[in-house]
């Protein structure tokens, strides 16, 4: 038992440290509801006024239809990649492995801008035209990890003795998969999606670079940041999309409870 | 046995049984076809850009046409070690992020600390999801807060105000600047300190207590030691996030804060010269690869 001192002192850095994460997402809700047109503070008139303007912009309506085509598209590739990345690294001893696992981090941990510039040069050396499909490539390529990290910590805990058991009662592989691998393996997989999905749908960084004429939801609010006047809008669109990427990430932190929390981005 | 469980024991012999026969005996072939999708996506659109880039690095761009001239010369990385701003700004925001990394790691360690050893089940619970949230909501929004929240009339002078202590010119600032970036990565840095933190048993707390070991000695010989791998697996976020960021000096730092990153996505977009953005961009990678092995020494790879 710590004495008293250090127990008060680590209860209030404690605080500290919570109202410091709190305190701006606070602002954030309080200026999205402001009804005036440059940020004031403190906010004193309240509207809805910018989720209604946000609501019928087309132009935002369509960067949040790419976004989640991006999103689903990114996260769908990472799953199927994520999945067989896992399965090969828990399941089998092999030549290089830790070469292979660092490889596969290695997009979440260099900078964005080496991502997105690296992906820029090939575009542009190839002679590719910018799509959401180059958007699609790169947030799958650092997705990946994000679904390695839930499944393989699933693998881990779970033995192949079950699959074992299933081959020596008669299953095929197939069968197996479907019956016994599958089944202790979707939580964790759908937890990885979901976050997956949630990465994508936030990312400037890589995307920036990668974009052609399409923008995703960030990237519309990365302009409207930078007009004056056209921020009020952007901030309401980000509530929204606060509450919406919440959802998911919450779902995912209670499919992989018992796994232990959620891997890192 | 078949009765039973008709869905799993259908009549053996098929294709499908033949080949998955074939993928039992020949596990080689199986762990074959597990990696060659993923690896062959991380080294066809990773690693083969990544050479791009190196390559890339290496031509010049035609002045006068703007065209890039395809002569492998070290024209681009000469300019970036002769010019004193590019080191500047190296030096800048290298410092930045030293200064987030150790910030973040003094803010996380006591959130940390309550978490593991005196927040209540239903308490840790609660703050565990508490700081994941803010990780998972819109990055771009809260860079932009924090450009508020520093202005002149924003939420830091207004509560200056209040409690009777003049108005501070923070905006577009370093300050500004490493208040957002320790925001913005903090939960990084809370999440392995957490759970580095959780894997001390509290009996080595106890048997140091015993052996009589007052609790900052308890602190420096048993709880440091082993709450190290957790800060640097952290750092490694909070390190190289800030390293190669470009919306904070962008959003929060104004026209006169140029970092590493921001330049970058100058080059490559206004200056239309893509061989020295990549160039410079191959700077970020000398530096977190040298991070990484410094925190590699320092067990932060098994606390990732």
């Amino acid at each position: 038992m710590e004495p008293r001192p250090v127990r008060i002192a680590i209860r209030t850095g404690a605080v500290v440290t919570m109202l410091f994460l709190y305190l701006p997402l606070v602002v954030i809700a309080l200026n999205a509801f402001g009804a005036s047109k440059i940020p004031t503070w403190p906010v004193s008139n309240f509207s809805t006024h910018w989720f209604r303007l946000a609501w019928g912009d087309q132009f935002a309506r369509d960067a949040l239809v790419n976004s989640v085509t991006v999103g689903l598209r990114a996260a769908g590739l990472a799953l199927v990649l994520g999945t067989c990345i896992a399965f090969a690294l828990s399941r089998f001893r092999f030549f290089g492995q830790n070469a292979v696992s660092l490889l596969f981090v290695l997009p979440i941990a260099l900078p964005g801008i080496v991502t997105g510039m690296s992906l820029l040069s090939a575009i542009e050396y190839l002679d590719i035209k910018p799509s959401l499909w180059t958007v699609v490539a790169g947030h799958a390529t650092f997705c990946i990890v994000v679904v390695y990290n839930n499944a393989v910590a699933r693998l881990r805990r779970s033995s192949a003795s079950f699959e074992e058991a299933s081959m020596d009662l008669g299953a095929d592989g197939w069968q197996t998969f479907r019956h016994v691998t599958l089944p202790n393996l979707s939580t964790a997989l759908v937890a990885g999606g979901l976050l997956a999905f949630a990465l994508s749908f936030d990312e400037i960084v890589v995307t920036l670079f990668t974009a052609g004429s399409q923008q995703t939801l960030p990237l519309w609010m990365y302009e409207q940041f930078k007009l004056p006047n056209q921020a009020p809008e952007a901030n309401a669109v980000a509530v929204f999309v606060i509450a919406l990427t919440a959802l998911p990430v919450y779902f995912a932190q209670r499919l992989m409870r018992d796994t232990g929390g959620i891997g890192g981005r | 046995m078949s009765t039973t469980a008709p869905d799993i024991a259908r009549p053996s012999g098929g294709l499908r049984t033949r080949v998955s026969a074939f993928l039992y005996r020949r596990r080689f072939v199986k762990l074959l076809l597990l990696l060659a999708p993923p690896l062959g996506w991380i080294v066809v659109v990773y690693l083969a850009a990544l050479a791009v880039l190196l390559f890339t690095s290496l031509w010049i761009e035609d002045e006068l046409s703007g065209r890039i001239i395809h002569t492998l010369t070290l024209d681009n990385f000469r300019e970036l070690w002769n010019q004193p701003v590019y080191r500047t700004i190296t030096k800048n925001t290298v410092v930045m992020a030293i200064a987030v990394t150790v910030t973040d790691a003094l803010l996380a360690f006591p959130l940390a600390y309550y978490m593991v050893r005196m927040a209540s089940r239903r308490m840790r619970a609660l703050l565990f999801i508490g700081v994941l949230m803010p990780l998972w909501s819109s990055y771009l929004i809260k860079a932009y807060t924090w450009r508020l929240i520093t202005s002149q009339d924003g939420p830091i002078n207004w509560a200056l105000g209040k409690v009777g202590v003049g108005p501070v010119d923070i905006a577009f600032s370093y300050l500004a600047m490493w208040l957002a970036f320790s925001y913005l990565w903090l939960p990084y840095m809370v999440l392995p300190v957490y759970a580095a933190l959780e894997r001390v048993p509290s009996s080595f707390l106890e048997a140091s207590a015993d052996l009589g070991g007052r609790a900052w000695i308890t602190f420096r010989k048993v709880i440091w030691p082993l709450a190290l791998p957790g800060i640097a697996a952290g750092s490694i976020f909070t390190f190289s996030l800030t390293l190669g960021d470009y919306v904070v000096p962008d959003l929060v730092g104004g026209n006169n804060h140029d970092f590493i990153g921001n330049v970058i996505f100058r080059f490559q977009g206004v200056a239309q010269n893509v061989p020295f953005a990549a160039a410079f961009a191959c700077v970020p990678v000398v530096i977190v690869t040298i991070y990484l092995a410094l925190m590699k020494r320092l067990g932060a790879f098994e606390a990732l």
